[in-house]
């Protein structure tokens, strides 16, 4: 689902966020993204987003070479992935419902289809009943959760996850990685990058990507013993 | 992706399964309703935060209202001054020695096929009317003679400027025309005037339809700078520059809309104002004459014109301020 292939990101500052970076993952894998902070994570999650792009290197997703990604097909390819931000980025002008409508209104749904998605994903992740409320009036879990079914609503083959929990509590925390468990369950590919090593540390068998100064230092070698 | 079917068919009930198919995806009638969604949406937008849409609307409707005025009474008189131009007729100023030659010129001339009518004027009766005109009965009292001559007003029958003139001078030879006076210079300085006028409507229509473009196009790069973190979720999810651009295209057009409305009813207040008036100059040339404003067709028109440059207005600052919301 995901290759790396040395792939190295420089700022115009002349500062190495990323450097030689190589790893992949599977179909249905998940996987923390680790390190301190600006040791590269978001980098990497920004060049997957296509929000950045690689100095130099080869980034396949999805079979997909992102080198040769036209700047015309690039919000088809982002409408594949689903992204959950630390901070939720969710829109204060429109409803929970609506929030999460947004992808597939953007992907041309039929208003039916669409609104059985919506509430599957609500229901998902247990706020089936606030989907009339504005978020602003939700608690911060309960705003992450929304945000995490906006990002699965499209039913995305990647899921990427910034800090997910971040703002929560170890209670809410554990609550978002079992909902993020449950995805690479059925298939979802899933990378979190976080910080939090004891959320991360109970969550000890999936695997560990280490990031350290824009090096990979541990978990770049595959795990998974079937060739794909 | 292999590998995620056979896990989706095992759990089939779990809703978060990745499916890269979406189904009515990508349809006309789905984009029509999009298009529906959004068109109502930014109308809403523009409806709650009425007194500020009202405001620009107002400044769009009085910068159309002014070159619409303009050209509209430009076509009415023009449409008047057409009708007198085949009118203008010819004063024969005659020699007082002519006198008793006068009635039967006259009756030549009547009979004349390039002639509609002659009339004849005598000294008397311009006199007669002078006074009554002028108010000046008392000053001309005191005059010994009558300093009037007579005069034979000639209408022709032709139009044609080679013909016209071409009677101009074979009136000019008849014994007893001391001068002849072809009452077309002031049609032809009305015509100067309203070709000016033309120019400068054009030119004021040029110029405020611009300002129209560049105040709208203003308007919607705030309404992009007021939902930038919309625009950047939007973009991140998947969606396409039309898809970022159409609400704010939807949002010129509205604007466009609203001031063409609001530009129509200040020009029909105005020609309530101005219709009297001028109806009552023109009256005093002609006795036939009513005003036209614009009518259901025109005010369509105008609305349509506006709705085009509102859409104009918002896809250049589309264009200019778009792109550089980019996530980072």
């Amino acid at each position: 689902m995901i290759k790396f292939d040395n792939v190295s990101k420089r700022y115009p500052s002349g500062q190495e966020a990323l450097s030689q970076v190589s790893f992949e993952l599977d179909d249905g894998e998940l996987a923390f993204l680790t390190g301190h902070s600006g040791a590269g994570k978001s980098t990497l999650l920004k060049l997957i987003m296509q929000i950045e792009l690689p100095s130099s290197g080869q980034l396949f997703i999805n079979g997909q070479n992102l080198v040769k990604l036209s700047r015309q097909h690039l919000p088809y390819y982002r409408r594949s992935i689903g992204l959950v931000f630390q901070d939720h980025q969710l829109l204060f002008d429109r409803s929970v419902y609506d929030n999460v409508a947004l992808p597939l209104q953007i992907s041309g749904y039929e208003p039916r289809e669409a609104s059985r998605r919506v509430r599957a994903a609500l229901d998902k992740v247990g706020l089936l009943h606030k989907e009339a409320q504005n978020p602003i009036t939700l608690s911060t879990g309960e705003q992450q959760r929304v945000g995490i079914a906006r990002a699965v609503v499209n039913k995305p083959a990647l899921l990427l996850a910034d800090e997910p929990t971040g703002n929560l509590d170890p209670e809410l925390a554990a609550e978002v990685m079992g909902l993020f468990e449950q995805f690479s369950q059925v298939g979802v590919t899933v990378l979190i990058a976080s910080h939090d090593h004891n959320l991360i540390d109970k969550l000890h068998h999936h695997r560990r990507l280490r990031l350290e100064q824009g090096k990979l230092i541990s978990g770049g070698k595959r795990r998974s013993k079937d060739p794909h | 992706m292999a590998a995620s079917r056979e896990n989706a068919a095992r759990k089939p009930r779990q809703e978060a399964r990745p499916a890269a198919s979406a189904p009515h995806q990508g349809t006309f009638f789905a984009w029509l309703a999009q298009h529906q969604v959004v068109a109502v949406d930014s109308l809403l937008r523009l409806a709650a935060d009425w007194v500020s849409t009202l405001l620009t609307c107002a400044v769009i409707g009085i910068a159309l209202a002014l070159p619409l005025t303009l050209v509209l009474l430009l076509q009415n008189v023009q449409r008047y001054s057409g009708s007198v131009q085949h009118s203008g007729s010819l004063s024969l100023y005659m020699d007082e020695r002519a006198q008793p030659a006068l009635l039967s010129l006259v009756k030549q001339l009547q009979n004349d096929p390039a002639i509609a009518s002659a009339t004849l004027i005598s000294p008397e009766e311009a006199l007669a009317e002078f006074e009554r005109e002028s108010g000046l009965a008392e000053a001309l009292g005191g005059l010994d003679a009558n300093p009037l001559p007579p005069v034979i007003e000639v209408v022709p029958a032709i139009e044609d400027k080679a013909a016209l003139a071409e009677l101009l001078a074979s009136l000019k030879t008849r014994p007893g025309v001391a001068e002849v006076e072809f009452d077309q210079l002031w049609v032809e300085r009305l015509d100067a005037v309203l070709r000016f006028a033309e120019r400068l409507a054009l030119l004021l229509t040029v110029l405020l339809g611009s300002g129209v473009v560049l105040v709208i196009g203003n308007t919607v790069r705030l309404a992009i700078e007021n939902r930038r973190a919309e625009i950047v979720v939007v973009k991140l999810v998947g969606g396409t520059d039309a898809y970022v651009a159409r609400p704010f295209l939807y949002t010129g057009l509205w604007y466009g809309i609203g001031g063409a409305v609001i530009g129509c009813v200040l020009l029909q207040l105005g020609l309530l104002t101005l219709a009297g008036p001028l109806a009552q100059f023109i009256a005093s040339y002609d006795g036939d004459f009513r005003f036209a404003d614009l009518g259901f067709g025109g005010a369509f028109l105008v609305v349509a014109a506006a709705a085009g440059l509102g859409w104009l207005g918002a896809f250049v600052s589309v264009v200019q301020h778009l792109r550089s919301v980019e996530p980072r």
